[in-house]
């Protein structure tokens, strides 16, 4: 059996009173495509960010269980949440920008960890443009504002971005619904085939985006992991009465 | 019978000419005192009347130099003094204080704000002059009254703090999270985040606050005028004494009438203070109505 | 990544620094003052006129400064007020988004940024012209132009907060616009207003700038519009450079007054604004 690449283990998340994750334990392996799924409000997104510790962010959260990362508890406090944040990248639902360039968004990440060599910095930014698809749209322009592209572009902007400092894990939160079709079926193609490098855990609302990506499938309901495992079984044929819900369109 | 229509009619034009006296104010308080430094200017050249440091009503010479450079002297130390504490002081409010503190601190620099000129220079008599004189001044190894540039600098950098700090609060707050958050996922430490990515945003806003300190700061008269020492010749250390626009027009508007040309030169030296900070408020306030529309419309 | 941690460290300690002094100097600024001040305070300075000589007697308290400043602030709030209110309901009810609007939106913002002193030479100027003497009128009119720019803007925004659909029930049953004004508009942003004029007073109380000129400074109280008067502000300022030790306490004990003044009514309206803030989350 393969040592599971992130191990959540009974992890509780309270924002004030409100108990949004409940006595989560779930292993993931490494180099699959996971979707977290459940009807809106669930805890979804939570989830998603406390794995990478960005829901530190948030006033008054509280967090207990652990997150093991390569069998490390990020939430441990001796722990480096920087380093943490650069082993496990994140894609929000709406492309978020930094104020600069094409080539300076994508090469602030490296430039913050240690990177100053002009020419290493050039060859990630068109390694990583390349990883998302955009090299050959923004080739010629990589000075310009980064706010001058369309949400697609955007949006596969932020994938590099988040590619170039290196993770090991990507999440995504919602990576498409800010996009149209078209920009979305690409995103999609993207992460299929980033699947043989990373660990790709994403949050969705579309079941037949879960249906396309995905290899593993998690269902969470009000805050409680109701069920888990590969997609095929999940989606098709799941095992409880809640998932079957769900997957049949009756609750969202 | 007075109809309602007819009491309606007659409070809207009594309404509106209220309004239009209140938008024609500043215009006539500007003409005026164009008017009364006629005199002055159609005698003697601008270039004169700017350049010479010769200080003589009672001869006809009005040379504003060593004013203006007394002005400019008392000005920029306060910025000095003022800004980096008031910037840091800033980003810390924002970006790093607690919710609770923040809620202390913030009404009292507001407090800071409303505390009149003359307690300003009160305190700047009782405490800073002898600090000056007895303290700064030694240890700079140089003698002095206290009643210097450096006193007038430093009652100013307290009175304008207040200025800088709230305006830099809210152009910091305005500057939108999504990048700031960005910045986190990538890892990047909070100060990183602060210089790479805030202050890039915000940095207009805080140049427009600053110049509005500075427009504060070149207005200023009574604290100022009550710790500077009012001699008329041009500093050439913070430890000399300085006699700012602002002083020169308080200290003397007894004698203007017994002079001639008096009055147009002090009506002078009040329109060129009055122009110059028009003139950094209205530059500032450009600036920051665009950047308040940038964010508040997206 | 060490080198990181330092610098946010090191900016850290910057930053809580520079909060200490700005911070420190306000403290600074109200111990000083409120020490001195408070040694000077007496019952009989508080309602004594200085007397023992003209202008720096040694005998007496600060009452004519505190009357003084109470009339010449108070008669510019209200004047102030008589123009203020008006205006500001105009913007808003008559001529909204017009150009006369944004006109004198414009114009009284760039009057908000003018030195006081400039109220000053100008009131002077007038005066002179007019053949008035330095009196309480005279102060008076310099203050209440110092006072519109405050208290427009004030009024203008909580007028401006005002839900629209009041202002419809009360079109809608037909009535005026100016019935329309006073019943409903003034009465839902009477507290908003009423920390308007506040604000305002306080401006002008602690101003010195404006009333050297014009007001002119006596011993006396005031009996008239045409008499000179006396103000808190000019009582530091005037009394605090003497060498008699008596004339100085009365600068502190003016000093410490004003300071007072000053900081209640800001606090005041502070709660004030606050208290209103808790209706306005729509």
């Amino acid at each position: 059996m393969f040592e599971p690449h992130i191990s959540i283990e009974k992890l509780n998340v309270y924002y004030g009173e409100h108990h949004a994750l409940k006595n989560i334990t779930l292993d993931i392996s490494e180099k699959m495509i996971v979707a977290i799924i459940g009807p809106s409000g669930c805890g979804k997104t939570t989830l998603l960010r406390s794995l990478n510790r960005m829901i530190d962010l948030v006033d008054g959260v509280r967090v207990s269980g652990k997150v093991l990362v390569d069998r490390v508890n990020i939430y441990e406090n001796s722990v480096d949440i920087t380093s943490i944040r650069k082993k496990i990248g994140l894609i929000a639902q709406t492309p978020n920008l930094l104020p600069m360039s094409i080539y300076d968004n994508i090469a602030y990440g490296p430039r913050i960890h240690g990177t100053k060599n002009r020419k290493e910095l050039d060859q990630i930014v068109e390694k990583y443009l390349r990883a998302s698809d955009l090299w050959n749209e923004v080739q010629g322009r990589l000075k310009e504002p980064a706010s001058k592209l369309s949400t697609g572009q955007q949006q596969r902007l932020c994938l590099a971005r988040a590619l170039a400092v290196e993770p090991e894990v990507l999440l995504c939160d919602e990576p498409t619904s800010a996009l149209d079709p078209i920009s979305a079926r690409r995103i999609e193609g993207q992460l299929l085939a980033l699947k043989k490098y990373y660990t790709i855990i994403f949050v969705t609302h579309i079941l037949r985006q879960a249906k396309r990506l995905s290899d593993y499938v998690v269902f969470l309901y009000l805050g409680e992991l109701i069920e888990h495992g590969p997609a095929e079984d999940v989606l098709a044929d799941p095992r409880e009465l809640r998932t079957q819900a769900y997957v049949k369109g009756e609750i969202s | 019978m007075i109809t309602r229509r007819l009491k309606d009619f007659l409070a809207s034009k009594l309404m509106l000419l209220a309004t239009i006296f209140s938008g024609l104010v500043v215009f006539i308080v500007v003409l005026v005192l164009f008017q009364k430094s006629m005199p002055l200017l159609t005698t003697q050249p601008l270039t004169e009347l700017l350049f010479s440091s010769l200080w003589y009503p009672w001869k006809g010479e009005f040379g504003f130099y060593a004013f203006i450079m007394g002005t400019l002297w008392v000005t920029i130390l306060a910025m000095t003094l003022a800004v980096p504490p008031s910037l840091l002081m800033s980003l810390y409010l924002a970006e790093y204080a607690p919710i609770k503190i923040r809620g202390i601190i913030k009404p009292m620099v507001d407090l800071l704000a409303g505390i009149p000129s003359v307690v300003y220079g009160l305190w700047g008599v009782i405490f800073l002059v002898p600090l000056v004189r007895d303290y700064v001044a030694p240890i700079a190894g140089v003698t002095t009254t206290g009643y210097t540039v450096l006193s007038g600098g430093i009652v100013l950098a307290v009175m304008v703090f207040p200025t800088i700090i709230s305006i830099s609060d809210e152009v910091i707050g305005a500057s939108p999270q999504e990048a700031r958050q960005a910045s986190i996922a990538l890892g990047a430490t909070k100060w990183q985040t602060v210089k790479y990515v805030v202050m890039r945003s915000t940095l207009p806003g805080i140049i427009a606050a600053i110049i509005l300190g500075f427009g504060r700061a070149f207005g200023e008269t009574m604290a100022v005028l009550m710790v500077v020492g009012n001699v008329a010749k041009v500093p050439s250390s913070i430890f000399d004494p300085a006699y700012p626009l602002t002083a020169l027009i308080a200290n003397n508007y007894g004698e203007m009438m017994s002079i001639p040309l008096y009055d147009s030169g002090l009506m002078l030296a009040a329109l060129f203070l009055l122009l110059t900070v028009l003139l950094f408020n209205i530059v500032a306030g450009i600036m920051l109505a665009g950047i308040r529309r940038r964010y508040i419309l997206g | 990544m060490d080198k990181r941690k330092l610098e946010e460290r090191f900016f850290k300690v910057l930053m809580i620094v520079s909060t200490l002094i700005v911070l420190g100097s306000l403290m600074a600024v109200l111990v000083v003052v409120v020490f001195k001040g408070a040694a000077a305070i007496s019952l009989s300075m508080l309602t004594q006129t200085p007397r023992g000589g003209y202008y720096l007697g040694r005998e007496g308290g600060i009452l004519n400064a505190i009357v003084g400043s109470l009339y010449l602030a108070g008669g510019a709030t209200i004047l102030a007020y008589l123009i203020s209110l008006p205006t500001a309901l105009y913007l808003n009810e008559y001529a909204l988004k017009s150009k006369l609007a944004s006109f004198t939106r414009q114009s009284l913002d760039v009057l908000w940024s003018v030195p006081s002193i400039i109220y000053g030479s100008f009131g002077f100027t007038v005066m002179i012209y007019l053949g008035m003497r330095a009196s309480l009128l005279g102060g008076i009119a310099a203050l209440t132009l110092l006072e519109l720019p405050i208290m427009i803007r004030a009024m203008d925004e909580v007028i401006r907060m005002i839900p629209h659909k009041l202002k419809e029930a009360s079109y809608s049953l037909g009535a005026t616009k100016l019935e329309t004004t006073l019943d409903v508009t003034i009465r839902q942003a009477l507290p908003g207003i009423l920390t308007a004029i506040l604000l305002a007073f306080g401006r002008a109380i602690g101003d010195a700038a404006s009333v050297l000129f014009t007001a002119g400074y006596t011993d006396n109280i005031p009996a008239s519009l045409f008499d000179p008067a006396a103000s808190l502000p000019l009582a530091v300022f005037f009394q605090l450079g003497t060498p008699f030790p008596e004339v100085q306490q009365r600068a502190y004990a003016s000093g410490v007054m004003l300071l007072v003044i000053v900081l209640s009514i800001s606090i005041v309206s502070r709660v004030q604004t606050k208290r209103l803030m808790k209706y306005v989350i729509r």
